[in-house]
């Protein structure tokens, strides 16, 4: 579809960015040490932290791909949520104080703490890259994705003005003015979202049976680049012919047209008991080389849609397939430990006064993480059933869900999106920038920095890592966003968390024991994923099944192994003096 | 914003082992509870998708309610271990 740009979310766009900049700037002034533009001095209050995780946390894959994914295929992006969300009890319950206790700027701290190990230093510090790089990618992706139809920028456009944004923002200030756009980012998103969710419900549910509304639609791209929709160019103009928007409701239950306002819990009644037009696509190429896309109708019952297995990621749990059953499973357990293991997140406890504070922000995170994913499952559905669904882009679908309640909604929306992808990766770059600086140049090569030198050069691996991410950025253009998401959180869990949680809690891990685990779950989920077959498919376009492993999400191997790793290597090595 | 100045950081927090024994046990108990819930849920997804459509109540199917359940659960527990736990000298946080 071609969106036009609107100048009111130009305006309110150009307002946030000039805020973000204002508060960078004022903070950049006042950050002079390395433990102030590391960690914000250990000085931020554990509220402000709190939400300050929820705008860390909640990335574009979760507020753009989240909602589109409900509003395509209803409970299936519902599972990420749950996914996303228990990955916090983890951080709480087990990670959150001890590593507040062991760390002073970076992950790579905490591990390290004991042994006093380059070798550890070093390692923590390349997974914290990788991490971050695997992360950033689908940020930017976004944030292309986000600006090409609202502003009519090209997507490289797009992603440069992010980068070149984020790199002002972690450069002036660091962790201080991070967490404060975090914290603004954060509470916009729930304000927003909770203001989209009532007027959701204040709407309520409208049938359309008529033919028109189902219609399929088709766009066809000529071999020599030529856009047709539905058999005539592709424009706004005479003569020329656009996608429509869709999603909507065909059978209200007891034959009404329209329901009125309703409660939350009428509406998930209601769309139970309904029936609601999804919509399905197939992409043929005809001899000539033209490639169309077939936009199909397929009504189903909301009772269908409200449960697991509509969308292809999916699709087996429906079906006996014990494969499709394990790449579930491994998703699910990538989600429940890799939140736990993302060094933004972690760096991020470095930034309040003591484990107390620590363990507060996280139950302020998991409130505010929370009631905006339950808003994600009414959002979703809120698309689904009033025709705000681009059926070309699901990343666009909050963006027009709040157009169909006017401009300025949507404008808000909008930046709010925008600023979501600021937030997060500030946060990536900070965490990457440190990882640099203090475990690399200072913990792995020795090399003696005064305060002031360490903040100049992580101004400027901020800047470096920037420029990194914004040519990824431009190169993965084509990558799903949610699926980039989930190959960093298989990373981060493989590698991180097994060496975090039994250095918590086994006496016996020894360093040679985290090293080993580190690398080898690294080294396992990755090259696990580069051999799946959806990056067979999706990557190296070659049929899915020539791929090596059974199913496509390592978590399920690649965490237990990694677990193993270090426990063999640790007892293999139990006579370290350093014990 | 308070807070943002070059003032030293804060200085490091008193260590109390038994303080923090009990803290961490508490959360890996509560843990427990947690995966528990979330493991039954991932597996009825997975293996018993079919009873996602019950309806247990107010309208609303199972994937839905225990979708609900577990991130209001989350919270209720995240609540409840910010209350029990105690800070260093023994009395609670």
């Amino acid at each position: 579809m071609i969106h036009d740009p609107s100048r009111i979310a130009v305006v309110v766009f150009a307002l946030f960015v000039l805020f973000t900049l204002g508060i960078s700037f004022y903070l950049g002034r006042r950050t002079r040490t390395a433990s102030g533009y590391f960690a914000a001095g250990g000085h931020v209050p554990w509220f402000v932290n709190g939400v300050a995780f929820a705008g860390d946390y909640l990335s574009a894959a979760s507020f753009l791909g989240i909602c589109g994914m409900i509003a395509f295929y209803g409970y299936d992006g519902f599972l990420y949520s749950i996914g996303y969300l228990a990955g916090w009890v983890v951080a709480l319950f087990v990670i959150a104080e001890p590593l507040k206790r062991l760390g002073k700027y970076t992950f790579a701290d905490a591990l390290d703490n004991k042994f006093q190990s380059r070798g550890i230093k070093l390692m923590a510090a390349i997974s914290t890259l990788v991490v971050s790089v695997f992360y950033l990618i689908p940020q930017m992706v976004g944030a292309g994705v986000l600006i090409k139809p609202l502003l009519g920028f090209p997507h490289w456009a797009g992603v440069l003005m992010v980068g070149a944004v984020v790199i002002l923002i972690v450069a002036t200030a660091g962790m201080a003015s991070t967490t404060y756009v975090q914290f603004f980012k954060g509470s916009l998103l729930l304000i927003f979202s909770a203001g989209l969710t009532v007027m959701i419900l204040n709407r309520g549910l409208k049938a359309d049976p008529s033919p028109e509304a189902s219609a399929p639609q088709t766009i066809t791209v000529t071999a020599d680049g030529k856009k047709l929709v539905n058999g005539k160019p592709q424009g706004h103009g005479e003569g020329q012919g656009d996608l429509r928007q869709v999603g909507h409701v065909r059978q209200l239950p007891g034959g009404v047209t329209e329901t009125g306002p309703v409660g939350p819990v009428e509406f998930l009644n209601t769309v139970r008991e309904s029936e609601i037009v999804l919509w399905s696509s197939k992409t043929a190429t005809d001899a000539e080389g033209n490639k169309t896309t077939t936009y199909s109708p397929k009504p189903t019952s909301g009772a269908d849609v409200l449960r697991p297995g509509n969308s292809p990621t999916f699709a087996g749990l429906k079906s006996a397939d014990l494969t499709a059953k394990l790449n579930f499973l491994s998703l699910m357990l990538a989600l429940f430990c890799g939140t736990a293991s993302l060094p933004h997140i972690l760096i991020r406890y470095y930034t309040v006064k003591d484990a107390a504070a620590a363990r507060k922000s996280t139950v302020v995170g998991i409130a505010a993480i929370g009631c905006f994913y339950v808003l994600t499952l009414f959002m979703g559905l809120g698309a689904m059933t009033g025709g705000t669904i681009d059926v070309s882009n699901s990343n666009m679908t909050a963006p027009l869900l709040a157009k169909s309640f006017g401009e300025l909604p949507f404008a808000l929306i909008s930046a709010v999106a925008f600023t979501t992808v600021l937030g997060t990766v500030s946060g990536l770059i900070v965490a990457a920038s440190g990882a640099v600086v203090h475990d690399v140049m200072t913990g792995f090569l020795k090399l003696e920095m005064s305060d002031s030198a360490k903040v100049r050069v992580g101004k400027l691996a901020a800047v470096c890592v920037g420029l990194v991410a914004v040519c990824l950025g431009i190169v993965f253009e084509r990558m799903n966003v949610n699926y980039l998401v989930g190959w960093a959180f298989s990373v981060a869990a493989s590698a991180n968390l097994p060496a975090l949680v039994m250095l918590l809690f086994w006496k016996r891990t020894t360093k040679e024991g985290i090293i080993v685990s580190v690398f080898a779950g690294m080294m396992t989920s990755l090259g696990w994923i580069l051999l799946s077959g959806d990056t067979f498919k999706d990557v190296y376009g070659i049929s899915a099944d020539r791929s090596p492993v059974p199913f496509s999400q390592p978590g399920l191997v690649t965490i237990p192994l990694s677990f193993a790793v270090l426990v063999v290597v640790s007892l293999l090595t139990k006579r370290n003096p350093q014990r | 914003m308070a807070g943002f100045t070059n003032s030293p950081p804060p200085p490091d927090e008193v260590r109390d082992l038994p303080v923090e024994q009990y803290n961490a046990r508490l959360g890996l108990i509560l843990f427990a509870v947690y995966l528990a819930g979330y493991g039954a849920y991932v597996f009825i997804n997975a293996f018993r998708p079919a009873l996602m459509d019950e309806v247990p109540f107010l309208g609303i199917n199972l994937a839905v309610s225990s979708g609900f359940v577990l991130i209001v659960g989350a919270l209720v527990l995240a609540l409840l271990y910010a209350w029990l736990c105690r800070k260093p000298g023994g009395n609670r946080a």
